[in-house]
């Protein structure tokens, strides 16, 4: 590289050693010889592989995802989703099962996890010495400790602390509807009647008119500067619409409640399966330590993003009489999603990789399940290979959609 | 007032003394200057509805928190230390922390805290795992050395911290691996033929390059050899290391255990995944497209996947890899998984130091006619490096942590050795599992958060070195 200046002067008069020094010459040289390394060192890895199943008897291909499994899969939303009790499942929809449910955590560990990491963050930013305490405390401690041990503690001592009741024991609140003993939380399970598409489809309507409200409005303050308050129209369109549909159908849902029996044989006390709606206390543990241990690195990501925006921004917004609120929404806020948001979608990531250390606790994520199956039917290297794959598309797809926004984000310059 | 032309000029009036030094406002000194400063501010502007709300809420939230921590905390303080079970006068198990009721020796009206007894009969187990009793002198020396390794290295007032980076790099894992294993491996006879042969004519070839020898192929690739030839040479001395008798009894890795196992999954991840993160920031910022996307594959793929995967992989599936015959021991297939899976990570932050560093670098480096590696090694390595060294720290912290993941796939490093105290049923009680876990948190915490602010004080120095 560093001779290409004088290579075109010099290039015809010498001999062997030119070619030798020719930077194209070089460069393919090098990557010849290093796609050879590599294609060697993957053919005698199948090769040595292909030897060590001969040797071993084992056998390989993808068939056995038709079979069916020799063990139960927990009841979870991914067993409900795809429906198993009535058919023989395959190892398939085991693996099915297993995603429904890393996704389900996945979700929720997100959501809960942006919600108080950006609460945190804006604490760690207060000149309130109580607030700001607090959430430094917070950070350093579940920054700085395993997630697997904190996944530990949730499930092993604090869901099993001395105080929680046991299978026959219940502790109740919202006024009766939730119940939470050592087999898990229990709450009433949504029925849905007929009639009651018609909500969903209002849902959906509604969310369409919100789109569309919103390119209204935009165009209107465009066009007159007048102000249409989005926020209150969404909630209206999103949240009222379903309501009032769902109200003026007849209230077509019905509860149904947990089902807790007191007396009669000892074995037989206690909450009955299949009524109600149960989360498994794996579920609850993995989702406390997930959304806990990730809020603190969001709330670090979040102070330095507010940090980063000029406080030159504030005064300005100050001095042309925008109000504290707008400022935070207008100004601040717009500019510091430009840094939070690339760190956050890792953040996002390593949520959805770390559910997989639910096969420390038994939770039923994708890779418990792929590796039952692998302890099951012993094909390793198609297991691990779908799970690592499946992990790969998830992160894949997470950042093309936050490059997405990123590039929305982005800072229009000249 | 009158005034001549020839006068001097006068002024009406000219302050002859200074004015006195007032003190500041009473409201922002002393202590209610600091609560106004710390908790008022935010609390008591009732100036409007609006404003009255916030303030109300403020007061609320504070009162909330301020109960909820110190509640934590004081529960916190009084399971470690006013319930906590110190003395065990009588040596016994578990009937030291349990209450006459549960079939123990304490008063049943005692609340029973942290259980130090435990602690204490398995505290050889939590940091050596199995290690042999009289064997663990080895382990001792070992953290004796990284201990005055690190301080030489990283306290910026100590002598000569390059050599001792070198040896902390170069001769200690080697003197590690003897002490910890025993060196008790072999090497095939056909190994100490071919490879000594293979180092001297490497070194050779790079030697006579450099010295202009040997035609234009050689002084043409006389940097490959020297590097291949000085990797080489590494090997042999380590396998001569690992082969020559020490006189030491050999201590297999199924023996290890504890916060052993821990530190050297740790430090082994980190000392291989750093070069092998250069050579891949290297390789992503190459302008070789079949380097590029090699080097992009291999970072997103290691990025890509969970760790725990990558572990199961490296567990189930390396000895499928290798020829058939071949064994291959339990802790390395850990260990060279978590340094593939480091090195992807350590590669993008060491890549963020390269794009930091503005081209001109390059380019003036390559007008005073310095080679690629030169460039590399001289100009933008040292100048990349120093400025993501925060980043680095980050990385290792995220190792450190993440090394609690072998427990899954059947080691002992601490978590997975404390865990697997509880199944002894001569502890088996109550406030067990609570111990074990505060003592594995607590370690953990007192490494991460030395290297957290390490990393700082780091960052603030060189925020200074930066703004001039």
């Amino acid at each position: 590289m560093t001779a290409s200046a004088e290579t075109p002067s010099s290039g015809s008069s010498r001999s062997s050693g030119s070619l030798l020094y020719d930077p194209k010459v070089r460069s393919i040289f090098f990557q010849v010889a290093l796609i050879l390394a590599v294609l060697l060192f993957f053919g005698w890895i199948v090769l040595n592989t292909m030897a060590n199943l001969r040797a071993r008897n084992i056998s390989s291909g993808f068939d056995f995802l038709g079979n069916t499994p020799g063990f139960q899969t927990v009841t979870t939303l991914g067993t409900y989703l795809m429906d198993v009790s009535g058919r023989a499942i395959t190892y398939l929809d085991v693996l099915k099962v297993g995603l429904i449910n890393t996704l389900l955590v996945a979700v929720l560990g997100i959501v809960t996890a942006t919600i108080l990491g950006f609460v945190i963050g804006v604490f760690r930013l207060s000149n309130n010495a109580v607030l700001y305490g607090f959430s430094t405390v917070y950070v350093e401690l579940l920054r700085n400790t395993p997630l697997l041990l904190q996944i530990f503690f949730w499930y092993f001592a604090a869901l099993r602390a001395p105080w929680v009741p046991d299978a026959r024991g219940k502790v109740s609140f919202f006024w009766d509807n939730f119940h939470f003993n050592i087999t898990g939380l229990y709450g009433p399970y949504p029925l849905p009647q007929t009639g009651f598409g018609a909500t969903l489809w209002a849902l959906v309507i509604g969310l369409i008119l919100t789109f569309v409200m919103r390119w209204w409005a935009k165009k209107r303050q465009d066009a007159t500067g007048k102000q249409f308050p989005i926020f209150w129209g969404a909630v209206g369109l999103i949240l009222g619409l379903p309501l009032l549909v769902f109200l003026l159908t007849g209230a077509p849902l019905r509860w149904e409640a947990a089902n807790f029996v007191q007396e009669g044989p000892v074995l037989r006390r206690g909450f009955q399966k299949g009524e109600g709606m149960l989360i498994i206390p794996e579920l609850i543990a993995l989702w406390l330590a997930l959304s806990l241990y990730t809020a603190a690195f969001i709330a670090e990501i979040v102070r330095a993003g507010i940090l980063a925006v000029n406080k030159g921004q504030t005064e300005a917004a100050h001095a042309l009489g925008i109000s504290q609120s707008k400022n935070l929404r207008l100004v601040v806020i717009p500019q510091a999603l430009r840094v939070i948001i690339p760190p956050l979608t890792s953040q996002y990531l390593n949520i959805t990789k770390n559910s997989s250390l639910a096969v420390a606790i038994a939770y039923p994520d994708f890779f418990s399940q792929v590796q039952i199956s692998l302890n099951q039917t012993g094909r390793a290297i198609e297991l691990i290979v779908i799970a690592m794959l499946v992990y790969l598309t998830f992160s894949l797809i997470t950042s093309a959609i936050m490059n997405y926004v990123n590039s929305r984000m982005k800072l229009v310059e000249r | 007032m009158t005034s001549s032309p020839h006068a001097p000029q006068s002024v009406a009036y000219v302050r002859t003394e200074d004015a006195p030094i007032l003190p500041p406002p009473a409201n922002t000194t002393g202590l209610y200057g600091w609560a106004r400063r710390n908790f008022l501010d935010s609390m008591t502007d009732f100036s409007d509805v609006g404003s009255s709300v916030r303030s109300v809420l403020m007061i609320l939230l504070t009162a909330f928190l301020l109960w909820f921590g110190i509640s934590q905390i004081w529960g916190l303080i009084k399971f470690v230390f006013i319930d906590g079970i110190w003395s065990n006068p009588t040596g016994a198990r578990r009937e030291a922390c349990l209450t006459q009721a549960q079939g123990g020796l304490l008063p049943n009206d005692q609340t029973v805290g942290a259980c130090w007894p435990y602690v204490a009969a398995n505290a050889k187990l939590f940091i050596y795992g199995r290690y042999p009793m009289a064997e663990l002198w080895r382990p001792n020396l070992v953290f004796l050395l990284l201990a005055l390794g690190l301080v030489w290295t990283l306290w910026s007032r100590m002598p000569y911290r390059k050599i001792g980076a070198a040896l902390m790099l170069v001769v200690f894992p080697m003197v590690a691996f003897v002490l910890l294993t025993g060196a008790d491996l072999s090497a095939p006879k056909a190994f100490w033929y071919v490879w000594p042969l293979a180092t001297a004519i490497l070194l050779g070839l790079g030697w006579a390059g450099g010295k202009g020898m040997g035609g234009e192929a050689v002084k043409a690739f006389s940097g490959a050899f020297w590097g291949l030839g000085l990797f080489f040479a590494y090997i042999l001395v380590f396998a001569l290391a690992a082969t020559m008798n020490w006189g030491l009894n050999s201590v297999t890795t199924r023996d290890w255990g504890g916060l052993l196992v821990t530190l050297v999954v740790a430090l082994t991840g980190i000392t291989a995944s750093l070069p092998l993160g250069i050579l891949l920031a290297l390789g992503r910022r190459s302008t070789l497209p079949a380097v590029k996307i090699l080097s992009v594959a291999f970072i997103e793929f290691w990025r890509g996947v969970p760790l725990i995967t990558v572990l199961f992989m490296s567990s189930v599936m390396l000895p499928l890899f290798l020829p058939p015959g071949t064994s291959f021991n339990d802790l390395l297939r850990a260990l060279i998984g978590v340094t593939l899976f480091a090195s992807a990570y350590m590669a993008e932050v060491v890549r963020g130091g390269l794009q930091a560093i503005p081209k001109g670098q390059t380019e003036g480096a390559q007008s005073l006619g310095l080679s690629f590696w030169e460039t590399t090694r001289l100009i933008v390595l040292p100048q990349a490096l120093t400025l993501v060294i925060p980043g680095i720290v980050n990385t290792f912290i995220g190792l450190f942590k993440d090394t609690t993941l072998v427990s899954i796939i059947g080691m002992f490093d601490l978590l997975g050795q404390v865990s697997s105290t509880f199944a002894d049923s001569s502890w088996a009680t109550p406030v067990t599992r609570p111990t074990g876990y505060l003592v594995v948190a607590a370690i953990f915490f007192v490494f991460c958060f030395l290297m957290s602010r390490y990393s700082m004080s780091m960052e603030k120095k060189l925020r200074r070195g930066h703004a001039r």
